[in-house]
């Protein structure tokens, strides 16, 4: 079961990230490129898991799914005539040039690399020892983390709400 | 391990056979004149809550419901670090526990920040 279903899930998650992602550029409607772009978010956070990545799944799922997307969406609320409409670009020739020129280093990167791999000894939980290293070794920088949302989060009050309030 | 995901997968073929059959099954019953298909103004409308619909949904939002998308994006990157103190959980004890809350009580310090400035009230 588990060689063939990775397999399996790789090539599904594959084809959603990259389906979506291919969505994401050709809808029309800018509201429905932002939903596309949240499959293709789902789509990474699967590919995690199938590199056995799952704290990096999770984040992917809270951050990207979960926040980043909203953040896309008020974003296009918040803007006036965001145009709903994806239209005619200017920007559409240096964006695909900048995009060709990207998969290019990637290809290239991929083709190159002499990639080392690992046996078929089953994957590890990383989240775990995670916890462990983050929470016994280094909980000095896990409690400043906390100390830079607290500044992230007064820092967006004083930003929106102005001097007047 | 990854088997567990693997069950977490089943979600996935749920969530996409569900709506895809209530469609199918709807689509089907037409077609065999099984359901009736009498349309009407109210039927067709947009459900929003039971509430009459007012005007379109492409309105432009006030700027400052952004900041609550931040406060949720500030308390998601949260979670995030709480995930491995869970996963951990057995093996961290006490001291894990304690530092866990001092991570979060930072936090509560800008949430009563946030509650005292009002930042939290429903703009009208």
């Amino acid at each position: 079961m588990d060689g063939t279903g990775i397999v399996i899930a790789f090539w599904v998650f594959a084809a959603m990230t990259v389906g979506a992602a291919l969505l994401v550029v050709a809808l029309r409607n800018l509201f429905h490129a932002a939903l596309a772009l949240i499959v293709a978010f789902a789509g990474m956070a699967g590919l995690f898991v199938t590199l056995s990545a799952d704290f990096l799944a999770v984040g992917q799922v809270l951050i990207y799914v979960g926040a980043i997307s909203i953040l896309v969406i008020f974003a296009l609320m918040l803007t006036p005539l965001a145009g709903r409409h994806n239209g005619e670009s200017r920007y559409a020739l240096p964006a695909g040039g900048a995009a060709a020129g990207l998969a290019a280093v990637v290809i290239y990167a991929v083709l190159n690399v002499d990639w080392p791999l690992r046996g078929g000894e089953g994957f590890d939980e990383t989240a775990a020892l995670l916890g462990e290293a983050l929470l016994d070794t280094w909980v000095l920088p896990f409690e400043v983390v906390s100390v830079l949302l607290l500044a992230a989060m007064i820092g967006a009050i004083v930003l929106v709400r102005g001097d007047g309030e | 391990m990854l088997g567990e995901y693997g069950h977490a997968s089943f979600l996935l073929i749920v969530g996409l056979v569900f709506p895809a059959g209530a469609i199918f099954t709807s689509w089907l019953f037409g077609r065999l004149h099984l359901r009736p298909a009498i349309s009407n103004p109210v039927k067709s409308e947009t459900y929003e809550c039971g509430v009459e619909s007012e005007g379109t949904a492409w309105v432009q939002f006030n700027f400052r419901y952004y900041l609550f998308a931040l406060l949720f994006l500030v308390f998601d990157v949260e979670v995030l670090f709480l995930f491995p103190w869970a996963a951990a959980f057995d093996t961290l004890g006490v001291g894990g526990f304690v530092a866990a809350m001092i991570f979060i009580g930072i936090l509560v310090i800008g949430f009563a920040y946030d509650w005292k400035k009002g930042a939290l009230e429903w703009v009208k």
